[in-house]
């Protein structure tokens, strides 16, 4: 797996982990940076082929932003703004509302 | 620093006014095969999380099967959850390498690209992974004779 959730990765249990430290969305590395994606996608056929051992975990050297040394960007996913709680609340009244809909018509799996 | 997505989740869901954390898949062993032949004559494909096929509803996807030839130039990925304030997925090679790939079969890193690429849906549901769209995609792969599934989550 190529990835970027290691936590999730690690919880669960991934037989190969090519860890790439990268938002969710571009696994791959930053969008047309062809050859981050070539790199990463190197890297994992050869952790494919070599590695030994369930669990094995590497992690490619790439930063999304290096001009961001604080990482700003990694506050971003899913941040909860403590100014606005029933924003969050709204959604979830939504989100509720949408599944009991969706549910109504059938569009479920079983 | 490394997000921890699972705490991330949790406390969004949670500010969402969700009542049950949702319980991540634990499993006291992790399969595992080593390969037994060289990279370059492995013939490889991928598992992907982005859509093809938007037009069907997200809570009844299932895991499909699609010509690599087919594969659309841009993938539907609003629905799925991924980090839009910082990033974008107009570019398909940052979730979808195909082009990187397939000049890796021509360079012979690979042996060759499988027939078939996989979608799995991002399912709450354990079970329906672990009994339906799992197996689906390992049986597909097994006909393809596949020696390397990369799974790419978005």
């Amino acid at each position: 797996m190529i990835g970027a959730a290691l936590d999730i990765l690690e919880q669960c249990g991934t037989p190969r982990v090519l860890y790439n430290d990268m938002p969710l969305g571009n696994p791959l590395g930053k969008p047309f940076d062809r050859s981050m994606h070539e790199a990463t996608l190197r890297a994992a056929l050869v952790l494919a082929a070599e590695a030994v051992a369930a669990g094995q975990v590497v992690e490619t050297p790439y930063v999304w932003d290096a001009l961001d040394e604080g990482e700003a960007w990694k506050k971003h996913f899913m941040w909860i703004d403590p100014n606005d709680p029933h924003k969050y609340l709204q959604m979830g009244e939504e989100n509720r509302s949408k599944r009991l809909e969706n549910k109504a018509k059938g569009l479920f799996r079983s | 620093m490394k997000i921890r997505y699972i705490d991330r989740t949790r406390d969004y869901y949670r500010a969402q006014g969700f009542k049950a954390d949702y319980a991540w898949s634990t499993n006291d062993e992790t399969p595992f095969t080593p390969l037994t032949k060289p990279l370059s004559e492995c013939t490889v494909t991928f598992v992907t999380t982005a859509v093809v096929e938007s037009d069907i509803p997200k809570p009844i996807r299932t895991a499909q099967h699609y010509d690599f030839a087919s594969a659309p130039a841009q993938f539907f990925t609003e629905e799925l959850s991924w980090d839009k304030v910082t990033t974008h997925t107009r570019d398909r090679s940052s979730y979808f390498p195909i082009e990187v790939l397939r000049s890796l079969e021509e360079e012979g890193v690979i042996g060759n690209i499988a027939s078939r690429f996989h979608f799995v849906p991002t399912e709450y549901s354990q079970r329906l992974t672990i009994d339906q769209d799992a197996p689906a995609i390992a049986d597909a792969c097994t006909e393809d004779e596949v020696d390397i599934a990369i799974l790419i989550p978005l």
